[in-house]
């Protein structure tokens, strides 16, 4: 690319060593390898299956690998929970939505605050000056997020009410709202037209110059992830095929027959 | 909506404002039968009280919690020990004491939880409604070695001064009421409760979010029981005026859930709407019996209407109107604005229609 980057592609910030996940006798990653450099956006391809999103499920730690480690920042993280990792700057995004439903669009972002909410119950109980002072620092970055992802109108709509498209948009922002130095996107843009996809990447980008936030995404449209990404790794059947910038994978061969099937 | 004071917007101030000159004004002024405190009124705010712990619970962190009586238990014996035996706390201190008591309770029985949910989770906490009572019922020490069964609650002295009549014992329980009530609004629409709303929607988000949900679940069991606790004491104190452990059964558990349920999960206004509607429905239905068709109908008739009332509201408010009264009431006062909004755009567009010609 032609224009100088803000935050130019550093160390490695997560790496994922040797992770084998098995649910029963179905293998649904064996020993996967790959890293993360902080600052890069960074994509997960596969056909459908092929362990994308239980590999993110591992980094975050819904699922436990039987083998394997993940590493942040240099630092192996033994018992991964989605706690700890969430407390060490790793946000994420889910396949399915997973928004709180009956609460409003303001609401589901202000919940990505919680690491910055240093009060207890009993302070908010009180409305003490400090738990004034936090909740306008918080609603604060919450609206500037409401009106980076231009969701003003919807604001204060429970987000159950609202269309697909708009739900993957208040997730995204629900995760920008933690301040996270990495972001694990699942599936951002499935169902969505061509616009709102140009809208999802233009965020996505936009956040990833502006704010040097690192990455991560799953996305089943070719032409985005080659567009936007910096580096791409491909799983099949739970095992990487292949791992480098979008040139080089559009030639690797392995690739091409997992999407195109090969004749036996 | 822009905050005026701290951050109540301008309709918090007015609601606060009208329920204040209704409950410290109005009705003292007009209302002079000590039947309408002793009966009605005191068990209204007592049982709305508990309510508001079984909504922070089950209505705001969506655990299903069977056991506020319980918990209430807890609290009134609580209350009856501390003044018996360490009159030094007096009794607003006694009262947070003996809500602390029950709170402890409340984390022991919140922790199964973190493990089971849903209607697993109801049956393991209604080992706290057993357990509680029994405990009080097996050792004697928690009634003082009192063999009659029922104890007579002590007279309520604060800095000095009895509140024996029923006017004053509904000053007692309206400030607590209004006083927890105010807190459980401010931790329900600040940080705590948006954490309760998480964990209650979607857990597996809320802790990939660095919501704690252990940490989360214990709190709200734990506040939940002491706003049951208070409740409690209350309740033993100002209305039934004794304390026996069959007064906590599992009966008054269910009403409080029914409440909570008739009431709107999730909301506090909710709390009193639906205490209201359980307390008094029984008195409208017997003096209907009463007065139209003059006793023709047999009382224990009427109790089993009630019930079968109850039994059919609950079926109905969970499949049209999971949200209950509170929601109900909600849409009538915005159907009423809409209807202002539409008639004065009427009279604009007449008014506009008139000038043209």
């Amino acid at each position: 690319m032609a224009y100088e980057r803000k935050f130019k592609i550093g160390k490695p910030i997560l790496e994922v060593n040797n992770i084998s996940l098995a649910f029963g006798g179905v293998k649904a990653i064996t020993d996967t390898s790959f890293n993360v450099l902080e600052h890069e956006v960074r994509a997960i391809i596969g056909p459908n299956g092929a362990g994308k999103s239980s590999m993110l499920n591992c980094i975050n730690g819904i699922y436990k690998p039987q083998q394997g480690t993940v590493s942040f920042r240099g630092k192996e993280i033994p018992n991964i929970t989605p706690n700890i990792m969430a407390q060490m700057g790793l946000s994420r995004t889910f396949q399915n939505l997973a928004l709180f439903k009956r609460m409003s669009v303001l609401d589901n972002i202000l919940v990505g605050r919680k690491l910055h909410t240093k009060t207890n119950f009993i302070e908010v109980a009180l409305q003490l000056p400090k738990v004034k002072k936090e909740e306008k620092v918080n609603r604060d970055r919450s609206e500037e997020i409401i009106s980076f992802l231009e969701i003003e109108d919807i604001k204060d709509t429970p987000v159950g009410k609202l269309p697909y498209g708009l739900q993957k948009k208040v997730e995204l922002g629900r995760a920008l709202a933690t301040d996270s130095s990495i972001i694990l996107l699942d599936e951002p843009m499935a169902g969505m037209n061509v616009e709102e996809k140009r809208d999802m990447c233009r965020f996505i980008l936009k956040v990833n110059d502006e704010l040097g936030t690192t990455m991560v995404l799953i996305e089943h449209d070719m032409g985005v992830v080659m567009d936007i990404s910096d580096r791409v790794v491909v799983l099949d059947y739970g095992k990487v095929i292949g791992d480098g910038t979008p040139d080089e994978i559009m030639a690797n061969q392995k690739v091409i027959d997992a999407y195109l099937g090969v004749e036996h | 909506m822009k905050p005026v004071f701290m951050t109540y917007t301008k309709k918090d101030l007015i609601n606060l404002a009208v329920c204040m000159v209704l409950s410290v004004l109005i009705i003292p002024t007009f209302i002079k039968t000590e039947y309408w405190y002793t009966s009605i009124l005191i068990p209204w705010l007592c049982l709305a009280l508990a309510t508001i712990g079984q909504q922070i619970v089950m209505g705001y962190t969506g655990q299903l919690a069977l056991g506020a009586a319980g918990f209430m238990a807890a609290g009134a014996f609580a209350m009856f020990n501390l003044i018996l035996r360490v009159p030094e706390l007096g009794f607003i201190g006694s009262l947070a004491v003996s809500g602390l008591i029950a709170a402890a309770f409340g984390i022991l029985f919140g922790l199964p939880s973190l493990k089971v949910r849903g209607i697993y989770l109801m049956v393991a906490t209604l080992a706290s409604q057993f357990f509680i009572i029994w405990m009080i019922d097996k050792f004697g020490w928690f009634k003082n070695y009192d063999s009659s069964g029922i104890i007579t609650a002590q007279d309520i002295v604060i800095l000095g001064k009895p509140f024996t009549t029923p006017l004053a014992m509904y000053f007692v329980c309206l400030a607590v009421t209004a006083v927890l009530t105010l807190l459980a609004m401010n931790m329900a629409r600040g940080s705590t409760g948006r954490n309760w709303m998480a964990v209650r929607d979607m857990d597996i988000a809320a802790e990939s979010m660095g919501v704690s949900l252990l940490k989360t679940k214990v709190q709200a069991f734990a506040i939940s029981a002491f706003y049951c606790g208070v409740a409690g004491a209350l309740f033993a104190f100002c209305y039934l005026k004794s304390l026996e452990p069959v007064a906590f059964d599992i009966k008054l558990s269910f009403k409080i859930l029914f409440m909570c349920i008739l009431g709107g999960l999730g909301t506090i206004n909710g709390a009193f709407i639906g205490a209201a509607f359980i307390l008094l429905f029984p008195v409208l239905l017997n003096s209907v019996g009463n007065n139209v068709f003059h006793g023709a109908i047999d009382a224990t008739i009427i109790s089993s209407i009630e019930q079968v009332i109850f039994g059919l509201l609950m079926i109905i408010f969970m499949i049209y109107e999971p949200l209950g009264m509170a929601k109900l009431w909600e849409n009538l006062k915005q159907k009423l604005s809409l209807r202002l909004q539409s008639s004065s755009i009427k009279n604009l567009k007449s008014s506009v229609s008139k000038n043209l010609k």
